[in-house]
């Protein structure tokens, strides 16, 4: 202690104590930022890699450019991660059909295998966003808590009953009903076309969880007041009372006086 | 009810003895005798206000119910009901009594539906029962009190329904509040004290909810009721308006009588018109309030929409542009500070301007006509639309300035659901917000004249048959069929006010407003046609038809031979 205490003043003193401090935050910020991210036990082979890489130069790098470096025509996929590369071919929406304000869902054009090789492929690229954790898509968390961060960063273009919402120019967020667990998860972990995303810093896996949980109950429940004529609110009540109800209405009217000269 | 003297008749059944016992205590027979052989006209567009009515009494008999479960109280609570997804959470109690009424009382969710469905018929029925006594003109003289009356109405139902889908405390009430709000606030000098006043503080407080549930069971169905009476009580003195028609007339009434025809029809029409909206409120969802969850200050969903009514309002906020332009780079905002005061017209000016226009226009109108037709003649024998081509075509522009503004409101739905940029349909609408009713006035106006002249041609020339036959030296005509003569009495006789030309006044003088009337009066007038004479349809009859019926007979001879 004595001789660590005598070099104190060493001309070096300051630069590894630098270091040190570097080290250290370095480290617990990787270790901290790492145990927060759920993240899946899928292990990519060195096969995976390479068939993806084919399939990747066949299908994707005209606009990706080649090794996923990005073109005029596409953005560089160097970071984006498995799961970005799972929902966006998962759901069909990749290979685009045209280029457009945003890109369409469609059947999927890459069966499961093809996806997870591509997506081994884009991952070995640059660290990003893991496929997620199967234990955050069991639709067990708490629905209550998964409606209120729903309501407060999605409804906005979501719709409150997740029904969808335009966006400018063109653009929109479509409706949730149907989207399984794992793509709603890669989403919001990703934000693809146009979504923002929402990393763990802003909502948690146990959070993203419970959106889950949300989106599950509402679609599995059903609607409790009968048709819920497309769950858009006042503008299709409106114009089912104008069509429906008036029309039944009118109908009836004239029956009543279909007796007059 | 003459003096002490006892009625010597004895009334031979159990009825007749009750009803005796009735009249001889209230005098109330002959009232009623006068009042149920009062005649009214049959025809479906007559029953909109019916609707209205009978909407109205089913709002009455579900919306006591619903008080009787609802609590209009801001206090914070926590869900422990039946609804899964919004257990736990906290809320104000009076969404948590919207959700009881929805998920723990028996029947509250039905009753709910049918009291919301009810409430959208009613403002439709209104509207519509409105448009048909603007496009009869059955606005004119003695009708322009009524038709005041009707215009209170319908603000007054615009009323009811905003004070009641504000009062569930869920997230959308609670945004449709929160433009109400600003919108108050954007009035100069007093929309912050006014805005202060109405919330007890600043929005969203915790005074809202139970003042509003105040106005909306009690002080707006009152007002409703009692212009509702006022209104029924002219339609009675009045009487009803009736279509052209042979043997009809401003002096008499062609129908049946209340008692029996039209008190079972109304009673039957009654149920009818229950039965549908009970089927709506059973088979179809409307305002799905636990959808939205409780009311938070933050969050604004997709799709919130007020209802339907007031959506032309919203419509008219969501077409304004925040910003004039840029220039020379610096943005021009619709916002000014004068002397401290922050003036925002890109509020203030969509809120207040059109439908103050609209309304303006709509309680003026009756007035309008009477001035530039100098008509003060009563008038009980509606006008057929095309009759009238200049008010249904000024009609058809206020309808169309309407409509943009609504369509306005569903710009985010237009959208998506048609596949089109949100901007491309604000931009349209935009366009179309100054130049919709102006192309409407023109296309109406024309298709009226053009639907005038076919009546004439056809009232002079009978109805083309399809019916090609060849004369003798060669000609081939189509045979025309006379028309019987109850129709061709609807296509000739209606009164069409000509081109008035300024008059002077009592000191021989024609002045200025008298000048703008002729003015007003040519543009009404001037290209009107004019109906069909009986010396024009003499003449019509010499040529055509007997000429033609001459050969025919001739043809067929010839034929048969």
């Amino acid at each position: 202690m004595k001789a660590l205490s005598q070099k104190r003043r060493h001309p070096l003193a300051v630069l590894a104590l630098l270091v040190m401090g570097l080290l250290l935050t370095g480290g617990l910020y990787a270790m901290a930022s790492s145990a927060n991210q759920a993240k899946a036990d899928t292990t990519y082979t060195a096969s995976d890699i390479s068939e993806g890489e084919k399939l990747f130069v066949a299908n994707c790098a005209t606009c990706h450019g080649m090794g996923g470096a990005g073109s005029d025509s596409g953005p560089s996929l160097i970071g984006v991660g498995a799961a970005a590369v799972d929902f966006q071919v998962g759901t069909g929406r990749m290979p685009m059909q045209m280029q457009g304000p945003q890109a369409y869902k469609k059947p999927a054009q890459f069966n499961e295998e093809q996806t997870k090789q591509l997506s081994a492929y884009v991952a070995s690229l640059g660290a990003g966003p893991a496929l997620p954790d199967e234990a955050m898509l069991d639709g067990k968390g708490d629905a209550t808590h998964g409606g209120e961060l729903f309501r407060v960063n999605c409804a906005m273009c979501h719709n409150a009953a997740a029904a969808g919402g335009a966006l400018t120019r063109g653009k929109f967020a479509p409706s949730l009903a149907g989207v399984t667990e794992k793509h709603i998860y890669e989403a919001m972990a990703t934000g693809p076309q146009n979504m923002p995303v929402f990393s763990d810093a802003n909502i948690s896996p146990e959070g993203k969880r419970d959106i889950i949980t949300f989106l599950k109950t509402i679609e599995t429940q059903g609607s409790p007041g009968g048709a819920d004529l497309g769950a858009l609110g006042p503008v299709s009540e409106g114009l089912f009372a104008w069509v429906g109800g008036l029309g039944v209405i009118i109908g009836f009217t004239i029956w009543l006086t279909s007796r007059s000269s | 009810m003459s003096g002490a003297t006892a009625s010597s008749y004895q009334p031979p059944t159990k009825v007749g003895r009750i009803a005796d016992f009735v009249d001889q205590r209230t005098g109330a027979s002959p009232l009623l005798r006068e009042f149920g052989r009062k005649i009214f006209p049959d025809h479906w567009s007559f029953m909109f206000g019916e609707v209205a009515l009978y909407s109205f009494v089913i709002l009455l008999l579900s919306g006591t119910f619903l008080t009787f479960f609802f609590n209009p109280s801001m206090a914070e609570t926590h869900y422990e009901g039946a609804y899964v997804p919004l257990r736990g959470m906290e809320m104000s109690v009076a969404y948590q009594s919207s959700l009881d009424i929805s998920f723990e009382v028996r029947g509250g969710l039905f009753m709910r539906q049918v009291h919301h469905w009810a409430a959208l018929l009613f403002v439709v029925s209104l509207g519509v029962h409105m448009l048909r006594v603007f496009f009869t003109g059955a606005f004119r003289k003695p009708r322009e009190i009524n038709w005041v009356i009707g215009g209170f109405l319908l603000i007054l139902a615009m009323a009811a329904g905003f004070t009641g889908y504000s009062l569930p405390d869920d997230l959308l009430s609670g945004n449709g509040l929160r433009i109400i709000d600003g919108v108050i606030k954007s009035i100069p000098l007093v929309g912050t004290w006014i805005s202060f006043f109405l919330f007890g503080g600043e929005f969203p407080g915790t005074a809202i909810i139970g003042r509003l549930y105040v106005l909306h069971i009690l002080l707006v169905p009152a007002l409703i009721l009692l212009l509702l009476v006022l209104h029924l009580f002219f339609v009675v003195l009045h009487k009803h308006t009736q279509y052209p028609g042979p043997g009809r007339n401003d002096g008499n009434v062609v129908g049946y009588p209340l008692g029996p025809v039209y008190a079972a029809k109304a009673g039957g029409f009654f149920f009818i018109v229950f039965g549908v909206v009970a089927l709506m409120a059973a088979a179809f969802t409307i305002n799905p309030i636990w959808n939205y969850g409780p009311y938070d200050p933050s969050p604004v969903s997709a799709g919130t929409q007020p209802d339907w009514y007031i959506g032309w309002v919203d419509g008219a906020l969501r077409l304004m542009p925040g910003v004039l332009g840029s220039v020379d780079g610096y943005r021009q905002h619709f916002e000014f500070v004068i002397f401290g005061q922050t003036l925002t017209l890109n509020v203030l000016l969509p809120a207040l301007v059109p439908a103050g226009i609209v309304f303006t226009v709509l309680f003026t109108y009756p007035w309008i006509e009477r001035w530039i037709t100098k008509d003060d003649r009563e008038h009980h024998v509606l006008d057929r639309p095309r009759n009238a081509p200049t008010r249904t075509a000024i009609g058809m522009a206020g309808f169309t300035f309407y409509c943009v503004m609504w369509a306005a409101a569903a710009s985010d739905l237009i959208a998506t659901h048609f596949h089109v940029s949100l901007n491309d349909v604000t931009y349209w609408l935009r366009t179309l917000f100054f130049l919709g009713p102006i192309i409407a006035f023109v296309v109406t106006k024309r298709v009226a004249l053009g639907l005038q002249r076919k009546d004439r041609e056809i009232a002079l020339h009978g109805r083309e048959t399809g019916r090609i036959v060849r004369l003798p030296h060669g000609e081939f005509i189509e045979v025309h069929a006379p028309l019987d003569e109850y129709k061709r009495y609807r296509l000739v006789s209606f009164e069409s006010p000509a081109v008035l030309p300024a008059q002077p006044n009592a000191r021989g003088i024609v002045d200025r407003k008298e000048r703008r009337r002729a003015k007003l009066s040519r543009w009404f007038f001037e290209d009107r046609v004019a109906p069909v004479t009986v010396a024009e349809l003499e003449a019509a009859h010499e040529h055509g038809h007997e000429a033609i019926a001459a050969h025919e007979e001739e043809t067929a001879k010839s034929l048969g031979h």
